[in-house]
């Protein structure tokens, strides 16, 4: 797809001459317009699109917010209050803001998701799916600074309580953790100077997500969009140029979504919040329960599945290690799924099996999400240590070994079959021609 | 109408799903849902039981507590109580704010000192409150207030209503439901709910409670007891509108008044979302039709 002919022509003198010392047109012309997409993607794939625009709307109502807000541990809480009560659309931009936060996350995890069904991380997209990975961590990065700057109890004590987290290398060698801790936080405990250098990262970090995101794009730009079929494009005739034929559905699946938001950032912009960050950062006091934002909820779950033992399994002092581990871990482990799952068919529409341990994984998530919001205590650790269980199984068992077990259904011979419903059948099993039965 | 249709049709789906007990499942105290007249996504504000509410601030809860980010000027702005101006100057004048000193950096740390030279407290303008200053409480500091109120802080009231929030813990089955229902009615009352759970909530304590000295026994506050005594009885406001002097009205016209100082803004971003939901239906309908036309060349 690489080797795609651009149909740019310039037609204006203006348009030559720019051609012949920068062709940015020619390649925009090439990447969004010319741009070949298989004739079979569904609303799913819009979420490509969505993500770009959720990026953008960030940095611009970040950039609105920054002009107003104050990163010192006194004035933080009172500059987002004037920011709501006294900026003009002032509280607009910061709903946008917060709530987009939660929106880019919704679209990003359907991303995630849509790439692990119709298996878009496998060859040739494993650099195109570590890219991603990236993205996805650093945009959690990025979100848990940002979390912070409100300066509200539920921003000091996450804070607290995450780059506690890694005090838990002291187990590994004396004094490291600790030492990460303070340099870290630029003193003995979380203070303005934490803030201070957090919002310096939250400014920048969407600025290093972008770099990655064009990279994301030129991969995806060379190795061309999986489709639902999960088949290579064949012939010419299975594409359609990316405009006008994606960029109108790109449109309609973003402004569906942009309802969405525009519903929460509107009717309910503090739901997704929590109460408590309404109260200034107080480092006396203690809220009952300390939970993160929704969207790291499922990851929160698997932190503290390790408490002194995990299912039985005494993990004495490697509790908190084990758990700091397992956490990074769960996200990590997805940049491995290219080469955990042994099976040659990409789409799991073909996969009998597999399709329903997919489901079974999205269920796992879900209801670690739901353990992540509950106290650590009781019936939710041991539910949390099973479903954290399940959620490794699935890349490290169930992706390798119902990859080489599973017969898959048989695939329909090409894109341009599976969507016109021709071509006289499928192609016998065993026959050269399909790869995926063996 | 869509309104009203969407929060029936939520509230039908939430009577068919969720037994009433299970909203307090979990030991926490049950907190009611009330009806507000800026309850869901439609709901505004009421001026006259923010007036009300204003009151009720005024005569009861402003001998403790203060509200600091909420000013004088906000009583005259649209989509709030909207006094008159001349009434409210008149008003900030006799408030007996004391706003203290600012040094170079902003600061209120200009103290004065006794004739030994030790800092004996902070340095205080010595001027009428005007439209621009903040509202106040009659404590200087939280020193002072702890001092004056037996060690208890009052907490200021600008943001409590959205400071506080109902705790659900559901059967983990109907959770999705539940929320799925608060989301299509735009429940975002929690704060209002529980402020008036709390001033309602003042009973005598059961037999076997013994309520510690100084505190009140009320049923919405976790933990049960508290330091604050019940602020408002029948009566204890003179209402000039010819609402009903009760305890319940006092505690509905001062949490709305609280949610309103809490977000000042609520009316015109329910305003602007319906405008904007409105732009987004029709383009997002109008680009499915393009989409269609598109893509009827081609089978896909």
């Amino acid at each position: 797809m690489s080797g795609h002919a651009s149909s740019y022509e310039p037609t204006s003198r203006w348009g030559k001459w720019w051609d012949e010392r920068l062709p940015i047109a020619r390649l925009m012309h090439g990447s969004f317009v010319a741009f070949p997409t298989p004739r079979n993607l569904n609303y799913l794939w819009t979420f490509g699109g969505i993500l770009m625009f959720c990026l953008v709307a960030q940095i611009v109502t970040g950039i609105i917010l920054a002009m107003h807000y104050n990163p010192s541990d006194v004035a933080a809480f009172n500059s987002i209050e004037h920011i709501r009560r006294d900026v003009n659309y002032g509280w607009m931009m910061r709903n946008l803001h917060a709530v987009g936060a939660s929106m880019f996350f919704i679209a990003v995890y359907i991303h995630i998701f849509r790439g692990l069904y119709y298996g878009s991380y496998k060859a040739p997209r494993e650099v195109l799916w570590i890219l991603g990975v990236t993205i996805l961590l650093v945009m959690m990065a990025t979100a848990f600074l940002g979390y912070t700057l409100p300066w509200g109890q539920m921003s000091f004590w996450g804070v607290t309580v995450i780059t506690n987290l890694f005090s838990a290398l002291d187990t590994v060698w004396d004094g490291l953790g600790t030492g990460v801790v303070e340099w870290l936080w630029g003193g003995y405990a979380v203070s303005g100077v934490t803030l201070n250098r957090f919002f310096s990262l939250h400014y920048l970090l969407p600025f290093v997500l972008t770099g990655i995101v064009i990279l994301h794009v030129w991969a995806l730009h060379v190795a061309g969009q999986n489709n639902p079929t999960g088949l290579d494009i064949k012939e010419p005739s299975e594409y359609v140029p990316m405009h006008p034929y994606a960029t109108s559905k790109d449109v309609v699946g973003l402004f569906a979504f942009l309802l969405l938001f525009a519903y929460f950032a509107f009717f309910l912009p503090d739901y997704l919040g929590h109460a408590d960050n309404y109260i200034e950062a107080n480092p006396l006091v203690t809220p009952p329960h300390i939970v993160p934002e929704w969207y790291f909820l499922p990851f929160y779950a698997i932190l503290r599945a390790f408490t002194g033992s995990f299912l039985g399994i005494p993990l004495g002092s490697y509790a908190k290690l084990s758990g700091v581990v397992a956490m990074f871990a769960s996200v990590i482990i997805l940049a491995f799924a290219p080469w955990l799952d042994t099976s040659r068919v990409r789409s799991s529409k073909y996969r009998p099996v597999y399709k329903w341990f997919f489901w079974l994984f999205a269920f796992t998530c879900v209801a670690l999400g739901y353990l992540g919001a509950k106290p650590a205590e009781g019936i939710y650790t041991t539910m949390a240590q099973i479903f954290t269980v399940l959620y490794f199984a699935h890349f490290l068992v169930i992706m390798p070994y119902v990859g080489l077990r599973e017969t898959p259904n048989t695939l329909p011979r090409s894109i341009n079959e599976a969507v016109l419903g021709n071509g006289g059948g499928a192609l016998p099993v065993g026959a050269a021609a399909a790869p995926e039965t063996r | 109408m869509s309104i009203r249709l969407t929060s029936t049709i939520a509230a039908a789906l939430t009577a068919a799903f969720v037994p009433t007990a299970a909203i307090a499942a979990g030991g926490g105290p049950e907190i009611a849902r009330q009806e507000w007249p800026f309850s869901g996504v439609g709901g505004q504000f009421d001026k006259a039981q923010l007036q009300r509410g204003f009151q009720v601030y005024k005569e009861v809860c402003a001998s403790c507590h203060g509200m600091k980010r909420l000013y004088f000027r906000n009583l005259v702005q649209p989509g709030g109580p909207e006094f008159p101006e001349e009434a409210v100057k008149a008003l900030a004048e006799k408030w007996p704010n004391q706003i203290p000193e600012l040094n170079d950096s902003g600061e209120a740390a200009v103290t004065t000192k006794d004739k030994d030279g030790k800092t004996n407290g902070f340095k205080y303008v010595s001027r009428a409150p005007k439209l621009s200053d903040p509202i106040l409480g009659p404590y200087a500091n939280d020193a002072a207030a702890r001092a004056n109120q037996n060690g208890a802080l009052p907490p200021d009231l600008t943001l409590i209503a959205k400071a506080r929030g109902v705790e659900r813990d559901p059967n983990p089955l109907i959770h999705p439901f539940l929320m799925l229902s608060d989301i299509v009615r735009g429940y975002q009352e929690g704060g209002a709910d529980y402020t008036h759970a709390l001033l309602t909530g003042y009973v005598e304590a059961p037999s076997d409670v013994k309520v510690n000295d100084g505190m009140y026994y009320n049923t919405a506050y976790p933990g049960r007891q508290l330091a604050m005594p019940p602020p408002l009885a029948d009566g204890a406001v003179a209402y000039q509108d010819g609402t009903e002097p009760t305890l319940n009205n006092y505690s509905r016209d001062v949490t709305a008044f609280l949610s309103w100082a809490a977000d000042p803004s609520h009316d015109q971003r329910k305003r602007i979302g319906w405008q904007v939901m409105l732009y987004l239906l029709v383009t997002t309908a109008l680009l499915y039709l393009g989409k269609q036309r598109i893509w009827s060349k081609i089978e896909h």
